[in-house]
């Protein structure tokens, strides 16, 4: 029989004390490249999911790939972690330093490298933000498609990290489905190109594995965009509903009419009215639920398809259905729904926002069970939902200046985890694992699976030094968790999670 | 027909093991021209058939890897939806699992993406004998590292597919295909130029001087679109671009080699010489021609793409994939033990050694 011929990654041990770490890397970095005082490692400590905190021991900010390389290869040989770091708007606390590791900022990797308008590409480095990218080749008629809700903030290569998604992913996909090439640095320091300028290269499709590797694979240093042509027209369609199920069946009757929104997202009463109560952009507040329906393309079939949808909506029990009349309702429409969150985060001091997803048709059940849930954790919760391709985004509402209220928050939302993956769903959608969603994973995935994961680390990273200890737990803990469901109030400091 | 063999497949592979042999992944044997078949067991995965869950409003399918490509199509052709990447067959026996084990994809590849773009989740069976679950059956799932995209054109040698969930669309209300006469340069430029604007395009060809442009979508859309592009519309869209997709267009009648050039859309008229047909709107390009292999590869990895011997006479002509750089083959040979330590599956069928 076969032996096991990895082993499951435990970093071993550094070879090197921070100050000789310190006085290596400055030899080739400047001393304001390097950071390692208390107060100057304080941003560091979090990303946007703050209830994760730990100092790290450096921060390194390179400007050049080749001292990237050269960071990784002085890690990887005294066994130093390395935390790989965009923007920092990761949900899920991917990027949560490690105490004894050096996070790698990218934030200075923001140059736009070429766009090339007739193959519709665009080479940006990591630290480029997602919008940036749009904005700059607007004048081509081109964009680049996916657009997470924080794509003013967010970079590339955490969006590559991710598998970013936004409110675009059902026809237009993912950011696996928009990236054609990737240069990664492993480990070692060894600079490696996924993909190619054609639409695919031989052999294992290793682009898509880097995608929503959570920069546990190798660090992203270069990436070639797929842009597409900006659709001659767009427009959107709001529709009320006063019951949440006839909202859920108008997002199936749409698509069982044939039409793949461009956009298509819901939000439950307490969003829409929180939404409204922030940016005023005149949301039927009395509704039980709204849905936004954009639909574009070319302004006839955007024309014919509007229509459509807005007999839908009346057929499918919509108490009003609302088409933008200009550009400025549209993008006043949106605003609210972009608003959501932090609008959302103005009635209480703290949310937690989750990102689970489903079979779209178990909607009506899962909101139900929310409700219940809810009402036995005492816990407000307002749903913010890309319905079109069912991703819930509960925002849970608590104050963690209550002893206890976050870890009810927490177990709270370890519920709703659960019942997506009773439904057939998956715990995350477009945030990814990071460290929050580490006990959650042993239900979606069996030990076997769990082994499968570690394998394929072990193929990019054998030290298991790179962004160590999130996205895949280790599989003992399995029956561990099983017995032992939720909690952990000490395990991080309570902090609040404030953005989003 | 719908029967689950899963567990003597994992007989199968897990005497395998035991004796230390291998095995050969065989469907309806529709693909059997690409690359190397190793003088190993088969192991025969098309009776595992069946459609295991379609619900059309969800726009997923998820079937069994034996399942037939065409059963498949009808099925969802009855609820007018469709395959966005649409599979050539190759074959009326093609399965499901080879088309996703293989990652072809046809005419509309250049718009609507790829075999692996449409893959959500996989079951599989691992060389250890394992059967284990990625993905899922929802639109967005980033919970544990792609493993079922990875499954897409990795040719069997990572593993046995059972079962696949794949994303599907409605079939779009209309189509038509325009018609114009150009030179080859003429319509490299005009297939980059169309691409870049919002248009309802959904495939682009340039063979025997002429170019075809197909355009999908709401009725409307198609008729703005013809106005703008301008072109002669053909009689039976649908007829043409099968025969592309199928290889059975009169181009594809040749004894020579034949070469698929996966190579940047914008690519000038090849300089290799041979009967060539452009498709994907100039990202594939069909070559006849018995040039040697390493000229032809050197040729176009110097353009920034791939080769693939994709039909020829004899095995030992030359390799039909064309292998990575060295990094890029590591990090195979590493996948390929973390998946099949003993590499009992497809030996070979890749890449000579893996």
């Amino acid at each position: 029989m076969h032996t096991e011929l990895f082993t499951i990654a435990t970093p071993p041990e550094p070879t090197l004390g921070k100050p000789a770490l310190v006085e290596k890397l400055r030899q080739f970095l400047t001393s304001d490249a390097v950071l390692c005082d208390e107060e100057l490692l304080r941003p560091y400590e979090c990303d946007a999911l703050s209830a994760y905190r730990h100092l790290p021991m450096i921060v390194v900010l390179p400007s050049t790939l080749d001292q990237i390389q050269q960071i990784m290869r002085l890690c990887y040989q005294h066994n130093v972690p390395v935390i790989a770091r965009g923007a920092g708007t990761g949900l899920s606390g991917g990027a949560t330093p490690a105490g004894d590791g050096v996070v790698m900022s990218l934030a200075k990797f923001i140059s736009i490298l070429e766009v090339d308008p007739i193959a519709r590409t665009a080479v940006v480095q990591p630290g480029v933000r997602n919008l940036a990218i749009s904005q700059a080749v607007a004048a081509h008629g081109l964009y680049y498609a996916p657009d997470p809700s924080s794509q003013i903030a967010c970079t590339i290569g955490g969006n590559v990290a991710e598998n970013s998604g936004g409110v675009h992913c059902l026809k237009y996909g993912l950011t696996v489905h928009n990236v054609r090439k990737v240069k990664l640095v492993t480990m070692d320091g060894e600079l490696i190109t996924l993909g190619s300028d054609s639409l695919d290269s031989s052999g294992y499709d290793l682009l898509a594995l880097i995608n929503g590797s959570e920069g546990m694979l190798g660090v992203v240093v270069e990436v070639t965009v797929k842009l597409t042509p900006i659709p001659e027209r767009a427009q959107v369609v709001l529709a009320a509903f006063n019951d949440v199920e006839k909202a859920g069946g108008a997002v199936s009757d749409i698509i069982a009419a044939g039409i793949i929104p461009g956009g298509l997202e819901m939000m439950d009463k307490l969003a829409v009215q929180a939404a409204e109560d922030f940016v005023h952009v005149g949301y039927p507040t009395d509704a039980e639920a709204i849905l936004l329906c954009e639909i574009d393309g070319t302004n006839e079939e955007v024309s014919e398809q509007i229509r459509i949808v807005h007999e839908v909506m009346h057929q499918s029990g919509a108490t009003e259905v609302r088409t933008a009349r200009d550009e400025e309702e549209r993008q006043a429409f949106w605003k609210g729904r972009k608003a959501a969150f932090p609008a959302v985060g103005r009635l209480a001091p703290d949310y937690y926002c989750m990102d689970g997803t489903i079979p779209r048709k178990h909607l009506p059940y899962i909101l139900r069970r929310m409700a219940e849930l809810s009402i036995e954790y005492d816990l407000r919760v307002a749903n913010v939902f890309h319905a079109g391709d069912g991703n819930l985004h509960p925002l849970i509402l608590y104050d963690a200046n209550h002893p206890g209220e976050l870890a009810r928050t927490e177990e709270f939302g370890g519920k709703i985890l659960e019942l997506c993956i009773e439904v057939g769903g998956s715990i995350t959608g477009e945030h990814g694992v990071g460290i929050e969603k580490l006990q959650q994973m042993h239900l979606q995935f069996n030990y076997e699976e769990l082994t499968q994961f570690h394998a394929v680390k072990h193929v990019f990273d054998p030290k298991g030094l790179l962004n160590p200890g999130k996205a895949v737990p280790t599989p003992k803990r399995c029956s561990e968790y099983k017995q032992l469901p939720s909690q952990n109030e000490d395990k991080h400091q309570h902090k609040a999670c404030t953005s989003s | 027909m719908n029967q689950d063999i899963s567990q003597t497949l994992q007989q199968q592979i897990l005497s395998a093991l035991e004796t230390g042999s291998q095995l050969q992944i065989q469907g309806g044997g529709s693909k059997h021209f690409l690359g190397h078949i190793s003088k190993s067991t088969p192991l025969q995965v098309s009776a595992h058939q069946g459609i295991i869950s379609y619900d059309p409003v969800e726009l997923v399918v998820t079937a069994r890897a034996g399942t037939r490509l065409s059963e498949l199509e009808n099925t969802l052709a009855e609820q007018n939806q469709m395959l966005p990447f649409e599979p050539p067959h190759f074959g009326p026996l093609a399965t499901l699992g080879g088309t996703i084990a293989c990652g072809l994809a046809g005419p509309s590849r250049s718009f609507s993406g790829s075999a692996r773009d449409y893959v959500l989740g996989v079951k599989m069976i691992n060389g250890k004998g394992e059967i284990l679950n990625f993905g899922g059956q929802v639109m967005k799932n980033v919970a544990g590292y792609d493993c079922s995209r990875l499954m897409a054109g990795a040719m069997g040698t990572l593993g046995v597919l059972l079962e696949v969930s794949l994303k599907v669309l409605p079939k779009p209300a209309a189509e038509i295909t325009l018609v114009q006469s150009k030179t080859p340069e003429q319509a490299i430029d005009a297939m980059n130029h169309w691409s870049g604007k919002s248009l309802p395009l959904s495939a682009g060809c340039y063979v025997n001087g002429q170019l075809y442009l197909r355009l999908n979508g709401a009725k409307t859309a198609v008729d703005g679109a013809h106005k703008v592009i301008g072109g002669e519309l053909l009689n039976d869209s649908a007829e043409f671009w099968t025969s592309i997709k199928e290889h059975q267009h009169t181009f594809f009648q040749s004894t020579l080699p034949l070469w698929r050039l996966s190579v940047p859309a914008k690519t000038p008229v090849l300089t290799l010489s041979g009967e060539n047909l452009i498709d994907w709107c100039g990202a594939q390009r069909w070559l006849f021609s018995d040039h040697d292999a390493d000229h032809i590869r050197k040729d176009i990895s110097e353009l920034g793409g791939h080769a693939t011997l994709f039909r020829r006479q004899s095995e030992l002509m030359a390799d039909t994939y064309q292998l990575p750089d060295t990094n890029i083959m590591q990090l195979h040979q590493r996948l390929k033990l973390a998946f099949d330590p003993a590499g009992i599956f497809n030996p070979g069928r890749l890449y000579p050694g893996l």
